[in-house]
């Protein structure tokens, strides 16, 4: 894990921080279901890339697109979004 | 050279000579003329500010707060329901610590639907961080917005500033007023230089989330730059007197004017315009040898404590005669005025009047009325006001209440 930056910040006028201060708040963890991607069917239209609100789905270098589950929330959003289906809601077990 | 001016067109002239670099606007009345005319001044190439024709207030006010995280000096304009819908961004820019200067035409909230005035709209604002300053006729008005430009830039500062005139009695009356020019407000506003500023070559993350460990301080932080803003607002002023020969409540840091107060026994307290109907009904008192006065703060927030103890200290009774009212309490300065006194060890009977609510003219019998109940507690102590019993509406129209309402 990297460090955190938020240890011993100090406040600057406005709170302005450096630029992704934010990826250490993993907000993975509060997913209760997880989006699944099935690559046979995905045409890499890159919706899902584009509707995800967390930007949590990235093209890969192989052109596939991959949901980073460090910070999914899994709203679902991007299975709505799949003009194929190719995602599908998975429920997240303990 | 003195001229007549509208309200609206007295602001307008003041955001012309103050020259922001970016002006969302959406209409609202009665506010909507200040934009208007704004609008003429930079289709006739009179102003070259960007002028954004935005799709709601929402937009408005997140326009002028981006600009304005830009490092751009920014201005909009509205009131009443306009108002709730900039809440949201106005809210954020005072945690930002982004200044921006607003005129407020103050008017009623819904429901139900009225165009008229009353001070509802900004006093639900209270607790947002921005600095609210209330004008008592066009001039102070159009001044007040070039001060609203000082303080909330001031790099100590760094507020949104709610420039308010009454809508309809102060945005739609001619009086004769004082203009200034561009060349005149550079030697009292200087160019704004921001803390932090937008840019895609120094990348920068502002308004970014806070978690609980910071939070509370950064909150503090506001609290501290409005308490601040009395010393700027003080410093304002002065250099406004010395430059335009116009004085705002010189004694008390220019944050509140009295009429006649030094002896007075009973106080008036009052923000905006209704202070010149009541200047009127004092004169004729006084000319009885009666010592009635009037306490009018300029500025609501930062909240003006010490100079409010200093000034009604000695009076005998008290009336805040306001157009809010905080329902199911009272009315929200006698609130804070009550809150200042008493906590000062004041123990001055204080009454509160609500008047004026959407429009509904406040008359000189009205005043009368008002000083005549407060006469009536000279030499009372807080306790000999029934409890429930210190806050009157002057009138209330019971005749229109339903039976088991009056
Ligand atoms: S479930 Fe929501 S957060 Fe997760 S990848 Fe899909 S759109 Fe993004
Ligand atoms: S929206 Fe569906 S088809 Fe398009 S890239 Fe995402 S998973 Fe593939």
């Amino acid at each position: 894990m990297t460090d955190d930056p938020y240890k011993n910040l100090k406040i600057s006028k406005g709170a302005v921080v450096k630029p992704r201060t934010s990826l250490v708040n993993k907000t993975g963890s509060w997913r209760s279901e997880r989006p699944v991607v099935d690559h046979e069917k995905c045409v890499a239209c890159g919706n899902c890339e584009k509707f995800c609100p967390d930007m949590a789905i990235k093209e890969t270098e192989e052109g596939k697109f991959e949901v980073d589950l460090d910070y999914c929330k899994g709203c679902g959003i991007c299975a709505e979004e799949c003009p194929v289906k190719a995602i599908i809601m998975k429920e997240e077990e303990k | 050279m003195a001229k007549m001016m509208t309200g609206y067109d007295a602001v307008a002239e003041a955001v012309k000579a103050c020259d922001p670099d970016v002006i969302p606007a959406y209409p609202i009345t009665p506010q909507t003329d200040i934009v208007e005319r704004i609008s003429e001044m930079v289709a006739d190439g009179e102003l070259t500010s960007e002028y954004v024709r935005v799709d709601s207030e929402f937009n408005a006010a997140s326009t002028a707060l981006g600009a304005s995280a830009a490092g751009a000096r920014t201005f909009t304009a509205t009131c009443s329901q306009g108002l709730k819908l900039m809440s949201e961004p106005l809210f954020s820019a005072s945690g930002m610590r982004l200044p921006l200067v607003l005129a407020i035409a103050n008017r009623s909230l819904s429901a139900p639907l009225s165009i008229w005035g009353d001070h509802t709209d900004t006093f639900a604002e209270r607790d947002g961080g921005m600095i609210q300053f209330y004008a008592e006729d066009v001039q102070e008005a159009m001044d007040n917005i070039a001060m609203a430009y000082r303080v909330a830039e001031d790099e100590e500062i760094s507020l949104p500033a709610l420039s308010c005139l009454d809508g309809f009695i102060l945005t739609h009356v001619q009086e004769k007023v004082e203009p200034f020019s561009r060349k005149e407000i550079r030697e009292f506003l200087p160019e704004r230089s921001p803390v932090h500023t937008l840019d895609p070559s120094d990348p920068k993350t502002m308004g970014a989330y806070a978690r609980p460990e910071h939070w509370t301080e950064t909150r503090y932080e506001v609290h501290q730059a409005q308490l601040k803003a009395k010393d700027k607002i003080a410093e304002a002023v002065e250099e406004f007197a010395n430059i335009f020969d116009r004085e705002y409540g010189l004694g008390y840091n220019g944050l509140l004017e009295t009429y006649r107060a030094e002896d007075a026994d009973v106080l008036l307290v009052a923000l905006g315009s209704v202070c010149g109907t009541m200047k009127y009904i004092v004169d004729e008192y006084r000319q009885r040898g009666e010592k009635i006065g009037i306490v009018r703060p300029r500025v609501y927030r930062p909240f003006p404590t010490e100079e409010l103890c200093e000034v009604l200290e000695d009076a005998e009774a008290i009336a805040v005669v306001e157009k809010d009212i905080s329902l199911g309490y009272q009315g929200g300065l006698a609130i804070d005025i009550k809150s200042a006194l008493y906590s000062n060890g004041s123990r001055i009977p204080i009454l509160n009047f609500i008047v004026g609510l959407a429009g509904r003219d406040v008359k000189k019998d009205n005043i009368k009325n008002i000083v005549e109940q407060t006469k009536e507690l000279r030499g009372k102590l807080p306790e000999d006001i029934e409890f429930g019993k210190e806050e009157r509406w002057e009138p209330l129209r019971t005749e229109l209440l339903e039976d088991d309402k009056k």
